[in-house]
């Protein structure tokens, strides 16, 4: 394999106070694959996401990344919206919806690079603007149909079911046209029938629009069916990396779980 | 409902009570004459109001709290802004309105017209601070001094160089939103109630550096004789510019209107809500909330300062007592009691909150205890304001969008 | 430099210091537990000033003891106080625990008003004094230059209510209790807790405190009218902020920093600026530790 990853960490690690919630981790994401990062409660998982998106700097390491359009790229340092500028997204695990607006302008926020204009443009309500206003409007829509969620386009993000809220929470991220899309327990919270579709619904993501995935979850059978890679961290190390079959087999993995049935 | 149990109850809060307002209400001491009055009635008008106020108080509560967990969805509209919505209601609404915005001023005395005035620029100023808490969600408890800024914009430019009110206006609202900005810089990194009382600050510091740099706001005396409106370099009658003044404000408060409207509507009005809602997912979404805040803050400004010129051509007279943190709560008010985020609820606060105690001047004495109680009662029962936020709808038709 | 007159600067720092500390301890401990920014806790600390004076004014006609006067007044004054913040909590308050924080604030905002004008209508708007009742203590002859017997008095009182404080909340069920309520609301409920109990407790407290700064300030200055509560509960809460609001110690800390700022301020650059070198102070620590001296740094988790 000679491709070049589009997303590289090495090194990575972010201490809290004593605590070394991320160590040390080094991981590679090529071109089209879906990634699954996994391991006990309080592994570290969330946080690696938080490090890799900017809401927290690492202590340590480095992110780079090299878009399949545009520049390499070092990420450390930059702020969370500059790093989503250039073409990563995410989601919450705990879900952080814009609850008290609809679900259309929630999606409609992530459409936000996509608009040029500006303030004295948006007063003076230019044609331009108009058009581009109408433009995300109309994007918006389609990606809440291509997320199944268009019949609630009006309707409040807190009213929705919480199958919704995380499905609406893909849907944001996807409006900002990443090329990664790094979700954090998607599937949390579901029902069996509701995981079935976000599977479909990941797989056509990729397909439709040519993204790469790094996806934390619990949810074993999910992470089998879906990832190529799957990376394993423990206590904020990392402690195995392979393929679906591989990680069900290793030891260590099935230590770290202690009696959580992995072979689901 | 009432029953033995309540009763009871009620008796024992009118007790209570008597006990609490005791010292207050029925002695009177002057330490000057060294004298003691007792007003012995005065228990027995607390013990009876105590006493009914407490039969009824956790009814309604209860009833309160009954209505809000039938809908337990939040509802999207509630029904006077549904009302609103609908077209032919509008219409006409907004006819009558205009109809009366026109006449008002040929109908009704000068010193209402001036009252009215009055009442409008308090509809701007909400507006204005409705950016920053409304939709920002930036508890802002100096907006006065961006008020101030406008004032004494039009004050010193007057009086230096003999600036006319009309080019005023502008430059106003530009030193208030560049003042907005150097505002912003330093609290950008701070949160809620910290960011509430270092806007305070600000504003009292404004305060103070005007009452006592003499040699640049010429201190507590303020500055006099600040010429009012011109109409096209004419100087006009008192009773004429009382209603021109009018005019003028009913212009602006239009114009701010249209403007808030549009920025609401817009990118950066969708990255306000996104950046009040939740501050973190809004940067992940590509959201520079730098940015935000600083417009906010600047755009917030504006209407001050263009509302603080029109504020010392309209009385001629401007000096730091004008622009207090009171004067701040007072705007905060408007935008709480209206519904914070709603532009037609701030618009109705303002006049209310504005024109009910003028016109309460019978019990003078008594206006700003009852209007204290009403503030409680209205956030008791009325948490969203007199007009909660609508959210804009979108219709789409599934096949036009499709294809 | 005058090593006098900076003693005295620095003796009034501290006075002015424990009077804020006195009332921001109130501000702290609210907004610990239900996160209100209780704006009118500066009139409860006013009402308190003015019981006080009251029964003061009304037992000095009367042939008791001076002293004891002022012990009957100033406990009666906390007394009054801390039942006016109970009550005050359980109509405009609690009715608000699950609405937006802003309602909240405006209600306060709205108890104050209408405190200011309940003490205004039934008493009156001028300044009254307050009967003198404390003898001059003797063995203070010696630095009278720079501590007064009320200033004494003051800083007295401030230390023997922190270490009070300090126990109760360090060692008592209650304070327990109050510490588990201000880390996790449901938590606290949860394993038993009766966090209305707690409220009410933190408010009958903080609004003692308060009302005997109250007392004490009045017997210091002589005077007070029904507007006193406003700025001195801006000054207490800015203390309050400065030290890291929610924190007990960070309010105590804040005070003194203020009162110290204001005294050594108003010494020697300038008396003008009085009320701005509390802000000016408190923007800069702001700037520099955004969450106040010893307040927790916030470190969401995401
Ligand atoms: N902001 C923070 N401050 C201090 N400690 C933190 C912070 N964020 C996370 N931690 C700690 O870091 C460790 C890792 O947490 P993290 O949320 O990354 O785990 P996780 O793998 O996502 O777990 P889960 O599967 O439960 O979501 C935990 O011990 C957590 O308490
Ligand atoms: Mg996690």
């Amino acid at each position: 394999m000679s491709e070049v990853p589009i997303l590289e960490v090495n090194d990575l690690s972010m201490v809290f106070g004593g605590l070394r919630a991320v160590d040390s981790v080094s991981l590679k994401i090529n071109k089209g694959e879906i990634v699954a990062l996994i391991g006990p409660n309080g592994a570290g998982k969330t946080t690696f996401f938080n490090c890799v998106t900017g809401v927290y700097v690492p202590t340590h390491g480095e992110i780079k990344i090299n878009p399949p359009e545009g520049k390499t790229a070092i990420l450390n340092g930059l702020k969370p919206n500059t790093i989503n500028e250039k073409g990563l997204a995410r989601t919450f695990q705990n879900i952080r919806l814009f609850s008290s607006m609809t679900v259309l302008e929630n999606v409609m926020i992530g459409r936000h690079q996509c608009l040029k204009s500006g303030i004295l443009s948006s007063i003076l309500r230019t044609p331009k603007q108009r058009k581009e206003e109408l433009k995300v409007l109309e994007d918006s829509y389609r990606i809440l149909e291509k997320i199944g969620l268009e019949e609630y386009a009006n309707d409040l993000a807190c009213n929705l079911p919480y199958g919704g809220q995380r499905r609406l929470e893909i849907a944001r991220a996807m409006a900002t046209d990443p090329f990664l899309l790094l979700l954090d327990e998607p599937a949390a919270g579901m029902n069996p029938q509701e995981t079935n579709d976000l599977v479909v619904l990941i797989q056509r993501l990729r397909k439709e629009d040519n993204i790469s995935i790094l996806l934390i979850e619990h949810d074993m059978s999910l992470v089998m069916t879906l990832s190529e890679r799957i990376y394993v961290v423990d206590y904020g190390k990392m402690i195995a990396m392979g393929s679906p079959l591989e990680i069900k087999n290793n030891s260590q993995v099935i230590k770290a779980y202690l009696g959580e049935d992995i072979d689901a | 409902m009432i029953n033995l149990k309540k009763i009871r109850k009620a008796i024992l809060t009118a007790v209570w009570f008597m006990f609490l307002t005791f010292p207050l209400m029925v002695m009177k001491v002057n330490t000057i004459e060294n004298t003691v009055q007792w007003r012995w009635i005065n228990l027995a008008y607390i013990g009876i109001s105590a006493f009914i106020f407490s039969l009824f108080w956790e009814d309604l509560l209860k009833r309160r709290d009954n209505i809000a967990s039938k809908d337990k969805k939040k509802s999207i509209n509630n029904k006077i802004s549904r009302k609103l919505e609908n077209k032919k209601i509008r219409n006409i609404s907004l006819f009558v309105l205009i109809l009366i915005v026109v006449l008002f001023p040929f109908i009704m005395s000068m010193y209402q017209t001036s009252i009215i005035t009055t009442a409008l620029m308090y509809v701007v100023l909400g507006l204005g601070l409705n950016i920053v808490v409304g939709f920002g969600g930036l508890l802002h408890l100096g907006y006065a001094a961006f008020y101030a800024v406008g004032a004494y914009t039009y004050g010193l430019l007057y009086y230096h160089f003999g600036l006319s009110f009309w080019l005023c206006l502008p430059l106003g609202a530009l030193f208030s939103a560049l003042f907005g900005i150097i505002l912003g810089f330093p609290i950008l990194r701070l949160r809620g109630d910290y960011l509430a009382i270092v806007t305070l600050a600000f504003g009292e510091i404004t305060k103070l550096v005007l009452e006592n740099w003499n040699d640049f706001s010429f201190g507590p005396s303020g500055i006099a004789n600040i010429p009012r409106p011109m109409f096209f370099g004419i100087k006009l009658k008192l009773a004429e510019v009382t209603n021109f003044t009018y005019f003028i404000a009913i212009g602006l408060t239009i114009l701010t209107i249209i403007v808030i409207k549009r920025l609401e509507s817009s990118k950066i009005g969708r990255a306000w809500e996104a950046m009040r809602e939740d501050e973190i997912a809004c940067q992940s979404m590509g959201i520079d909330i730098t940015k935000a805040k600083l417009t906010a803050f600047s755009m917030g400004a504006v209407w001050a300062g263009i509302m603080g010129v029109l504020f010392a051509a309209k009385t001629t007279f401007i000096n730091p007592a004008s622009f207090t943190t009171w004067e701040s709560i007072v705007i905060l008010c408007v935008v709480v009691i209206g519904g914070m985020g709603s532009i037609p609820g701030v618009i109705v606060g303002a006049l209310i909150f504005i024109l009910t105690p003028e016109y309460l001047r019978a019990f003078s004495e008594y206006r700003m205890l009852i209007f204290g109680l009403a503030l409680v009662i209205m956030m008791i029962f009325r948490p969203g304001g007199i007009i909660p936020k609508i959210r804009k709808t979108h219709q789409f038709k599934v096949k036009e969008v499709k294809e | 430099m005058n090593l006098e007159y900076f003693f005295s600067l620095f003796l009034g720092g501290m006075t002015r210091g424990s009077i804020y500390a006195l009332i921001a301890l109130g501000y702290t401990m609210v907004y610990g537990i239900i996160k209100l920014i209780n704006f009118a806790h500066g009139e409860i600390y006013m009402i308190g000033a003015f019981t006080a004076l009251i029964i003061g004014g009304a037992l000095s006609l009367t042939s008791m003891n001076p002293v004891a006067i002022f012990i009957i007044a100033a406990i009666v004054a906390i007394v009054y106080s801390a039942a006016y913040g109970y009550t005050i909590e359980k109509i405009a308050y609690k009715p608000l625990r699950n609405a937006p924080r802003l309602s909240a604030l405006i209600s306060a905002i709205g108890v104050s008003i209408f405190l200011q004008n309940y003490v205004l209508l039934s008493q009156t708007s001028d300044f009254l004094p307050f009967p003198n009742l404390l003898p001059e203590f003797g063995f203070l002859k010696p630095v009278e230059n720079f501590l007064s017997t009320t200033q004494f008095l003051i800083l007295l009182s401030t230390a023997v209510v922190m270490i009070l404080l300090t126990i109760l909340i360090k060692f008592t069920k209650m304070g327990k209790a109050m510490r588990a309520t201000a880390q996790d609301q449901q938590m606290a409920q949860l394993v038993g807790i009766n966090v209305n109990r707690v409220i009410s407790m933190t408010f009958i407290i903080g609004s003692a405190t308060a009302a005997l700064g109250g007392v004490l300030i009045t017997t210091h200055i002589g005077q007070i009218n029904f507007y006193i509560g406003f700025i001195a509960g801006i000054k207490a809460f800015v203390a309050a902020v400065l030290g890291g609001i929610g924190s007990i110690p960070g309010a105590v800390l804040g005070s003194f920093v203020l009162g110290l700022t204001e005294s050594f301020g108003t010494g020697y650059i300038s008396s003008d600026y009085e009320d701005a070198f509390a802000f000016i102070i408190l923007i800069l620590i702001l700037i520099f530790k955004p969450s106040g001296l010893l307040g927790r740094k916030e470190n969401e988790k995401v």
